[in-house]
């Protein structure tokens, strides 16, 4: 749970309440000085409405620098970061030639498979050389290769269900799957703070979407009780079938899901689980299966898993692992499966390569040590940071470890000023994260050395003090005071 | 006791009788009062009484725990997926060396005529040697989206490239294809907003108009005149045009049925109407037009008239990813409010370093075009005396779509004679080539058919090969 100090809360909305008087000053100028300008529509709309771009307008520009970016290397732990200039503040921003080698604290790589690997990349290039860049089909038409198969083999042994389908990419496995899996007369329970392409995936199934509070299965139990006594809106006929999604790790908040109890209320109410392991496969548990072998649950209790393999694997790409019947009926109705162009087979041999390297088939003990490594990493630095005084959220042993910023101000500046001393920090604000909560996300890897660690902390400790985020500052212990001596007569 | 009741009671009686019969009653303010109009005073009172009372409602139960309980534990779901009592899914082929013209199936060597690899650029040596480049210095993956450290180099350079082929200001890149139209839709159009797009869309493009919850309206399939009457009657219904967005979706080339979309003719019902267009050239990019710039060259349409254009780059540009350019002002707006650019990891990088090869070749060798047109012109000539079959695609494009003359009634029984014919043919002929699926989830209401994917590096011998095979093979099926 986040912790917001009242006058910190004040100062925030404060901070906001200005940009927003300012920002509406501005427009008012604007459509002053514009009205002697002839307008250019000629009777069409404009194509943004109203205030639907207020916030890129007078908010996000004046910050733009701090996101997007670009580098020139491979996203390892450390990269080479693009300079960039603007002449017009921030409006519109040029590319120099110049670049800095940073410390990477944002790519999501947290096995180390991002750059190129000594026993995945030869193998890469080779399936390159045979099986080209792209098969320019459909899976089920003509772009299904040896490797697709393969991999799909491999994936569901090593999540541990009987069959897996393969999709191009992350995003679209949500959001062709969940229409493919319910329609109307259905109900979806999602968590309230699931990704977008879950929330997307769920709006165009068609069936009706009821929300739980974030990780509380208490209340996941009250909402399923209402909706099953009470039925479809108006009709009150039963629902046909009800299905709970939630997420392995939450990136925005590091947490790991309260999975026994949350698989326990489903299995009590008939209801299905579909578990969204995007960040969690690969990354946590003792030989690195996801949150299930990390919290004791076993697979065979989740009716359908889903995951990415960009983040852990360094590939692209997404997979949906359930029951065989399951994965037949997708592999008929799914849209992704029958009109997208299917994986491209370099991409696939890195995912079959990065997942031999860490089921330890390729003949070392490279994998273990990986997993063995980021956890290590991960509790270090998030003890580390607890200790100076940070806000920190997330759990023991989940990779990414956000630390709240709160007001507008210090977003960029504490970017800004990371950057001047060479550790690179991704910053998130609205609309990705609620409006006073703004905060700096860090993703530990595997391929981050304990030098690279303690530099990191050593940058953010002095930004965090030039910034002044350290919003609990940790009391030093106290030596214990002899309180009184009874005189002993 | 009694006899005192009864003088109570005789009383009383009296005292109304007199208070009836009464010819003046009581003079209230100097006003004279009948009897009666004491009566009809209390039936008013009366009446006004019941008005003011609250009606009855039974009072509200609501359900209790117990009650909930047994309903919770009544309820049963219906099974994940439905009963497949239909036959077991036939399996696809699988490929055994690159998708190029000849492709190796079940160790033989099949003509293949089911990738989209228009260029013929799967294969080409100069793209993978990139490619290799790419992969030593980037690793496979972006891990990260484009807002967090995901932009590299080689992404804004495609972008660039792409930009200056195309002739817009810029472009934005997506990592799939796919998703490229369901995530632009959403982005520009709102509820509220008027669509009116062509009924044989393909799935992507009906995602995205739900997605985007705007009212939407279609019109028959490459019919311009259903779609004027349609534009017609929206614009004499709204109130306020300016402040409704309102699009027209259309494909240039449709994977559905192989037609093209008369550009010329929607620009100008465009203009008069007031609509925007959205254009998807996933089919046609880097295949129509005298240098491959799609739909807007080989119309001659000036780049300024088509509001927004997106593309899949996984066919002729043989690579993966999609594209969407406009002016400045629609690609900025989609860097921050489009789904699939935002929320998701950027496109791998040696896959933008393949479509920057891509670019390249075409630029370079303009003649590719040429000869990908003659292949097209050949096989429409070779095919357009099957039996039992009919081309219905347009003579441009590079999708060669055979429907049945005559359907078998269902979609379920034209799909079975269908994937017979296309076994058979890889089975006897060695010549692959596939039939439009269709998902459960699709409302496109157009006919199934054969497809046959034509590239520009296949040989004459390659074609007509595959027409002696397809006419061999029909005739039995249709005797």
């Amino acid at each position: 749970m986040v912790r917001l100090p009242y006058l910190t809360a004040l100062t925030t909305l404060f901070s906001y309440g200005i940009l927003f008087v300012f920002g509406h000053l501005r427009d008012f100028f604007r459509k002053i000085f514009d009205w002697s300008k002839s307008n250019n529509l000629q009777g069409y709309a404009p194509i943004c409405l109203g205030y639907e771009d207020f916030y890129t307008r007078r908010l996000y520009l004046r910050i733009q620098d701090c996101f997007g970016r670009p580098i020139s290397s491979a996203p390892d732990s450390w990269f080479d970061v693009v300079e960039r200039y603007s002449n017009d503040n921030n409006k519109t921003l040029h590319r120099t030639e110049k670049t800095t080698k940073c410390l990477n604290l944002g790519s999501y790589n947290y096995l180390g498979f991002a750059a190129a690997d000594e026993y995945c990349t030869p193998r890469v290039i080779e399936s390159l050389k045979q099986y080209s860049v792209s098969t320019c089909s459909t899976r089920v038409d003509g772009g299904t290769t040896k490797l697709h198969t393969e991999l799909e083999e491999l994936v569901a042994r090593f999540v541990g269900k009987p069959a897996a389908v393969l999709f191009g990419m992350g995003y679209v496995t949500n959001s062709a799957i969940i229409p493919a899996l319910i329609g109307k007369g259905g109900l979806i329970i999602s968590d309230s703070l699931n990704h977008n392409s879950i929330v997307n995936g769920a709006r165009g199934s068609g069936a009706t979407v009821r929300v739980f509070q974030h990780n509380n299965a208490p209340h996941l139990e009250e909402v399923l009780r209402e909706q099953i006594a009470h039925g479809q809106p108006r009709t009150h006929r039963p629902w046909k079938k009800i299905i709970v999604i939630i997420e392995g790790i939450y990136s925005m908040e590091g947490e790991l899901c309260k999975l026994p109890e949350i698989i326990a209320v489903c299995k009590k109410y008939k209801v299905y689980t579909y578990l969204d392991e995007a960040h969690s496969i690969g990354a946590v548990g003792q030989t690195g299966r996801g949150v299930c072998e990390l919290l004791g649950v076993d697979t065979a209790d989740i009716d359908i898993m889903m995951g990415t393999f960009t983040k852990s694997f360094g590939s692209c790409g997404g997979y949906i692992a359930a029951s065989k019947e399951i994965i037949q009926h997708l592999k008929r109705t799914c849209p992704a499966h029958l009109y997208a162009t299917s994986m491209s087979p370099p991409a696939v041999q890195q995912v079959i390569s990065a997942m031999k390297v860490i089921l330890g088939e390729d003949g070392t003990n490279r994998g273990a040590k990986k997993l063995a490594q980021i956890r290590e990493n991960s509790n270090f630095f998030r003890s580390e940071l607890q200790k100076m005084g940070f806000e920190v959220l997330g759990d023991n042993d989940s990779p990414i470890m956000p630390i709240m910023l709160y007001n507008p101000a210090k977003i960029p500046a504490f970017s800004r000023e990371c950057l001047h001393q060479n550790v690179a920090i991704v910053t998130v604000a609205f609309p990705a994260t609620p409006l006073l909560l703004a905060r700096a996300r860090i993703c530990i890897s595997a391929a981050h050395s304990r030098e690279d660690l303690i530099k990191a902390l050593e940058v953010i400790s002095k930004v965090g003090d030039l910034v002044g985020i350290k919003y609990f500052p940790v009391e030093p212990v106290k030596p214990n005071k002899v309180k009184h001596l009874k005189k002993i007569e | 006791m009694a006899s005192r009741i009864m003088d109570v009671i005789a009383n009383a009686l009296n005292l109304i009788t007199s208070a009836f019969d009464a010819p003046t009653g009581a003079i209230i303010f100097g006003v004279p009062i009948d009897g009666h109009l004491m009566l009809e005073a209390l039936l008013v009172m009366v009446i006004v009484f019941q008005l003011t009372k609250k009606s009855h409602k039974p009072p509200k139960k609501p359900l209790t725990e117990k009650e909930i309980d047994e309903l919770c534990d009544e309820w049963v779901p219906e099974p994940l997926t439905s009963d497949s009592t239909e036959e077991t899914m036939i399996e696809p082929p699988t490929l055994e060396s690159a998708a190029g013209p000849h492709v190796i199936v079940d160790g033989k060597d099949v003509v293949n005529f089911a990738s989209a690899n228009y260029l013929g650029l799967v294969g080409n040596k100069n793209v993978i040697d990139s490619c290799v480049g790419s992969l030593e210095k980037y690793g496979v993956g972006s891990c990260g989206p484009r807002t967090f450290y995901g932009t590299m180099d080689v992404h804004l350079d495609c972008e660039a490239r792409i930009a200056k082929l195309i002739g817009m200001p810029d472009c934005a890149l997506y990592s799939y294809g796919f998703c490229t139209i369901f995530s632009v839709i959403p982005a520009f159009s709102k509820k509220g907003d008027i669509i009116v797009a062509d009924e044989g869309v393909h799935w992507a493009v009906q995602n995205g108009l739900d997605l985007s919850r705007s009212t939407v309206f279609y019109f028959k399939h490459n019919d311009m005149k259903s779609l004027e009457a349609i534009l017609e009657k929206i614009n004499s219904r709204i109130k306020e045009p300016e402040k409704v967005r309102r699009y027209i979706v259309v494909e240039a080339i449709y994977q559905n049925s192989g037609q093209i979309a008369p550009l010329n003719e929607m620009v100008r019902l465009k203009e008069k109407h007031k609509f925007r267009i959205i254009l998807d050239e996933s089919h046609s990019f880097g295949v129509l037009g005298n240098s491959g710039r799609g739909l807007a060259e080989y119309c001659g349409v000036p780049n300024e008239k088509i509001d927004i254009i997106t593309a899949g780059m996984g066919n002729a540009l043989a690579t993966d990813g999609g594209l969407c350019t406009g002016s400045v002002g629609v690609v900025n707006h989609q860097r921050l409010m489009s789904s699939a650019y935002l929320f998701t990891a950027s496109l791998p990088p040696y896959l933008a370093s393949a479509a920057i090869g891509a670019l390249e070749y075409l630029e370079a060798n303009p003649s590719v075009l040429t000869k990908l047109r003659a292949n097209i012109a050949f096989l429409l000539k070779e095919l357009s005396d099957v039996s039992g079959l009919a081309t219905v695609s347009h003579p441009l494009s590079p999708i060669i779509f055979l429907k049945l003359k005559k359907s078998t009634g269902s979609n379920k029984t034209d799909m079975h004679l269908l994937d017979s014919i296309t076994n058979q043919v890889l089975k006897e002929h060695s010549v692959l080539i596939v039939t439009t699926k269709r998902s459960s989830l699709d409302k496109c209401p157009l006919p199934l058919g054969l497809r046959l994917f034509v590239s520009a590096s296949h040989s004459e011998s390659d074609l007509a090969k595959a027409a002696a095979s397809l006419k061999k093979v029909a005739a039995v099926a249709f005797s």
